[in-house]
């Protein structure tokens, strides 16, 4: 793609960009004019004098990505991530903002380390952090964190998680989504009942069996989720379900949905794409919490994000050093880095398929979960940045230039992340991020980093 | 003498499809001539060991073994009482086992009479670098202690790599080593013939018994690989790896 | 076959009756005066146990060492998978020690197939997990066609905690392979939820299959497993799934009655039931050591494995297209009808 950006002056117009006949997601081929952060007009033919030109000929627009689920491992895990890296790895995937998960070293429990997260944040500059403050103190279950200061914090968390771990505890989970209402906040569950994944490895199931790793029955994860819809309707709260894998936790949501409770639900791009079948061969880059599951899960995961009963897509972006992925699979780590493939496997999975157009993956990658995070202007309290919306004038600059045209086969070793675990390591997939822009300034450009 | 006899194929059993020998392979002895070889040697054996009292024949698989129970049989038709006969397989003992992939065992049976103060006569079908008659000697050694070995072949082709010679011979049959060397034998192979063919042409389609020698000796002279040098092992190896078999 | 041997399933049916058929060979030699051969002169065996397992290991040193191999028992255990050196970092100092095999016994399933892609040499699974046992499973086989001479269409009953048991899978694989028809029989606890997809029956009813079965495997019961709600008690289990005298005289006259070991006597099988002469739990073990040996031969007795088709290639050469419904096939069917990304 070298050549699509004609530098124009240097000298005037810093920080006003002209895109050309680019396509829109509903079709419409527009030239945008960015200028002070903020999309200040679309139309055809438009001339901006100084402007820098991209010649988006051939490239889709999206509203810049939203992620409701990044573990940026910072602080404690620096050797697998940091919030430069990690915010690096989302600007290539296409990224303008993403949620901090609280599983960090310490554990994001207190107003201190979620500011400090988000400090990390701003000064990396590529993407907007957007800190995951924990449930439960140390993430341990056992007593509320303290949801309001964080909430009132210079970070304004506004989700709060124990993801990596189930609030099993149904009085504590139906506290904390009482409590979080004060403040609009949402709780976003891990769910996985503990006892029935005692020493849990892979889906229960064939393989599981066949492989002799110990099962992790979907009944595990239906049966919290059940619950905590119920909970959540009992107390009028806003309920989050993370990384939804199981066909019948679509079929739970859709039916909470139906009663019109306040439920929404993530699924992981790895969910929408692999199955249990490829752990044959022991090697935990297919290892991951929740597990892959089976084709016929697969498709009713899709099915649920088409029809919107999964209201988005989350990476889970889960990094790991290769020491803790070069192991027994049980010894090996959970998780999936996910950042810098999301979009493609959505584009692989949804767009290919039929079951979504660009229209479709704009609302599930960017709107939805813009606002579920309430980054998208809609909830009473003010949003410190604007995230999800349409791309038309006036919005916040937050885009990403994509070529749906692009396949390439997957190179971990090409990967802004600071970790290789991605299991979609030499599969060949559509679609190249050619540019994303945070609030006008491009953080990718010509496919590469620009700073 | 032969010259050559493509229609050996007439020796096939009943039912049997058996390809002819294609220009380039050539059968050296017959039915006729192998029978009167080993009736030959059988007297041999019977002059030099004083009537074969305590002769135990030993073969060495596959058609070594063949070869032990007929002559065992014709030194009871002439002596008038049973020669014990038995097989000694050497495959655990050979020095070019890591040459070829693993080989199937052949199978190892000592007679009742054992071998302890006996002459054994180890038979083999042909004799070459003398390689696989070494091994035979080691294995031998551990079971037991015999009085004497002699060694019986129905061919000896010559290019001996180890100071070994035979005791009886059924036929000195003078060879460059790209030859290959075939006996077939009714037993395993569906009839008696011993052949001479060309290594380079020797491909998969020339006379093939149930035993695979055919295929064993073209797999093994039809490229540069580790088990294509010159050596016994081209030959025994056919012998003793019985393709097919599946109890 | 093959280079390594981690799973019965990796086994043809003609890979598993050429190792029967070289056991049975080297169980032949074994009855005469030659304890050693020199087969595996200059040939370097490591025992990585991971678990305490005397049995095996021995039964393994025993064989290499008949085969003249050098043997290194590389004793890991108590190096917990979590701590200590990794098992990758072991394998790359095996792989300096010049292993031309490494038997490994680990208690994490898949261990084995891991370290694979660490060695050159060739890797036997002595047991990982609950994942599989295959040299178990292949004396097992032996045994049973030594006593009642055959495979193809003996009716097995494997008994007890299936779902733990490394010896159950790897039996169903390889008897399923040898034409044998399977029954597993258990408390629903300790069958794996997905059993109907296995190529064998299953039944919850021990005394309604003793009749119509020729050897009856009776399985270990762990003693974690008593805490862990898989059944109420001991005595329970006993009396549901043990077999004892009464329930032997179920069986019919020539049936035979084997266990892995080592037993729990008095909890899956009565004493005398495990003297009784049904019992072949003695030939076993000795049976173990020939099996073992057959093995090792057949990885580690040929040229070295690298080019495109070794180990038991060459012996099995002129099977044409070994099409046999294996478990191989099985498995391979299995995961080949799931393309392992969903349709898109």
């Amino acid at each position: 793609m070298t050549g699509r950006e004609l530098a124009g002056s240097g000298l005037a117009g810093r920080g006003t960009w002209l895109i050309s006949g680019v396509r829109l997601a509903g079709g419409e081929l527009a030239d945008l004019i960015l200028a002070g952060g903020r999309i200040t007009e679309t139309g055809t033919g438009l001339t901006a004098a100084g402007a820098r030109v991209l010649d988006g000929a051939g490239l889709i627009a999206l509203p810049g990505l939203v992620d409701l689920h990044t573990h940026l491992r910072e602080p404690g895990r620096e050797d697998a991530e940091t919030v430069l890296t990690g915010t690096r790895a989302a600007a290539m995937g296409g990224y303008t903002a993403v949620h901090a998960m609280a599983n960090t070293t310490p554990v994001a429990d207190t107003a201190g380390v979620v500011e400090q997260i988000w400090r990390l944040g701003r000064q990396a500059g590529l993407c907007d952090v957007r800190p995951v403050g924990a449930v439960t103190s140390g993430l341990e279950g056992r007593q509320l964190a303290e949801l309001g200061a964080m909430a009132d914090s210079a970070a304004q968390v506004r989700i709060f998680s124990d993801d990596g771990r189930c609030v099993s505890d149904a009085m504590l989970m139906r506290r904390a989504l009482e409590y979080v209402k004060a403040f609009g906040g949402v709780i976003a569950q891990h769910a996985q009942e503990p006892r029935l994944t005692d020493g849990a490895q892979l889906n229960e199931g064939e393989m599981s069996g066949l492989l002799g790793l110990t099962g992790w029955p979907a009944v595990a994860e239906e049966a919290i989720i059940a619950r905590d819809c119920l909970l959540a309707a009992h107390v009028g709260a806003a309920l989050h379900v993370c990384h939804v894998s199981t066909a019948g936790s679509v079929e739970i949501i859709r039916w909470a949905k139906s009663k019109g409770w306040r439920v929404t639900a993530e699924v992981t791009p790895h969910h929408l794409m692999l199955t249990d079948d490829l752990a044959a061969n022991y090697d935990p880059v297919y290892k991951v919490n929740p597990p892959l599951r089976t084709a016929a899960d697969v498709a009713a995961l899709r099915a649920g994000l088409a029809d919107g009963t999964i209201d988005c897509v989350a990476t889970d972006h889960a990094p790991h050093p290769v020491e803790d992925k070069e192991a027994e699979w049980q010894v090996a780590a959970f998780g999936m880095t996910g950042l810098e493939t999301a979009l493609r496997v959505v584009h692989a999975t949804m767009v290919e398929t039929g079951l979504l157009d660009w229209t479709g993956v704009a609302d599930r990658m960017s709107a939805r979960p813009a606002a579920i995070g309430q980054l998208d202007g809609s909830s009473p309290t003010p949003s410190p940045a604007l995230h999800g919306r349409p791309l038309e004038a006036g919005s916040p600059a937050n885009l990403v230039l994509y070529d749906p045209a692009a396949h390439s086969v997957v190179d971990p070793a090409q990967h802004a992340s600071r970790s290789r675990n991605t299991p979609f390591a030499g599969m060949e997939l559509p679609g190249q991020v050619i540019a994303t822009f945070l609030r006008g300034e491009p953080t990718v450009l010509d496919g590469k980093l620009a700073r | 003498m032969h010259a050559q006899h493509p229609g050996s194929a007439d020796a096939v059993g009943a039912g049997q499809v058996r390809s002819v020998p294609p220009a380039g392979r050539k059968t050296v002895l017959g039915p006729e001539e192998i029978s009167r070889a080993l009736t030959r040697v059988a007297h041999e054996i019977l002059e030099r060991t004083n009537g074969a009292a305590d002769v135990v024949l030993m073969g060495i698989p596959t058609r070594g073994v063949t070869l032990a129970h007929r002559l065992a049989s014709k030194l009871s038709q002439v002596e008038g009482r049973p020669a014990p006969a038995g097989s000694l397989d050497v495959t655990m003992y050979r020095d070019d086992l890591r040459l070829r992939p693993a080989r199937r065992l052949g199978h190892t049976a000592v007679p009742s009479s054992g071998i302890d103060g006996k002459i054994v006569v180890l038979v083999d079908d042909v004799l070459y670098s003398g390689r696989t008659v070494r091994a035979a000697l080691d294995a031998l050694g551990e079971l037991g202690r015999p009085r004497a070995v002699q060694l019986a072949v129905l061919v000896d082709r010559g290019h001996r790599e180890l100071p070994i010679r035979a005791d009886y011979v059924g036929k000195n049959l003078p060879t460059s080593q790209r030859e290959l060397v075939q006996v077939l034998l009714t037993e395993t192979d569906g009839q008696d013939a011993v052949m001479l063919g060309s290594g380079r042409e020797a491909e998969p389609g020339t006379a093939r018994g149930p035993g695979g020698a055919g295929a064993r000796d073209s797999a093994a002279a039809a490229g540069p690989g580790p088990g294509a040098g010159p050596g016994e092992s081209t030959h025994q190896a056919g012998g003793s790896i019985q393709t097919g078999v599946a109890r | 076959m093959i280079r390594h041997l981690i799973s019965a399933a990796d086994l043809s049916r003609d890979d598993a009756l050429l190792i029967l058929d070289t056991a049975g060979e080297l169980a032949q030699m074994a009855d005469r005066p030659i304890r050693k051969l020199p087969t595996l002169r200059g040939r370097t065996v490591v025992n990585l146990f991971y678990e305490d397992s005397t049995r095996t290991r021995i039964s393994f040193e025993a064989a290499a060492k008949r085969l003249s191999a050098d043997v290194i028992n590389f004793s890991a255990k108590g190096s917990s998978v979590a701590k200590g050196e990794s098992l990758k970092d072991t394998a790359l100092t095996l792989e300096a020690m010049g292993a031309d095999a490494v038997v490994i016994r680990h208690q994490a399933s898949g261990a084995p197939h891991r370290l694979t892609g660490w060695v050159r040499g060739s890797v036997v699974n002595a047991g990982d997990g609950t994942h599989e046992h295959p040299t178990q499973a292949l004396l097992d086989a032996f045994t049973m066609r030594r006593r009642l001479g055959r495979l193809d269409g003996l009716r097995v009953a494997i008994v007890g905690d299936v779902l733990h048991s490394r010896v159950a899978r790897s039996n169903v694989l390889l008897l399923h392979t040898l034409g044998a028809d399977v029954t597993l029989v258990a408390p629903p606890t300790l069958l794996p939820v997905a059993v109907s997809a296995w190529p064998c029956d299953v039944s919850y009813d021990l005394s309604t299959v003793l009749p119509k079965t020729d050897v009856v495997m009776m399985l270990r019961v762990q003693a974690e497993r008593m805490n862990a709600a898989y059944f109420p008690t001991v005595r329970e289990y006993s009396r549901r799934y043990g077999l004892d005298a009464a329930r032997m005289a179920l069986l019919p006259d020539h049936a035979i009655v084997m266990h892995p070991g080592p037993m729990n006597r008095g909890v899956e099988i009565a004493a005398e039931v495990a003297d009784s002469g049904r019992s072949t739990i003695v030939e076993q073990v000795a049976n173990g050591v020939s099996v073992r040996m057959a093995v090792l031969y057949l990885l580690l007795g040929g040229a070295d494995p690298g080019g495109a088709d070794p180990g038991m290639g060459e012996a099995l050469a002129g099977r044409a297209g070994a099409g046999e419904a294996g478990p191989g096939q099985f498995r391979a069917g299995w995961l080949s009808g799931k393309a392992s990304e969903a349709a898109r």
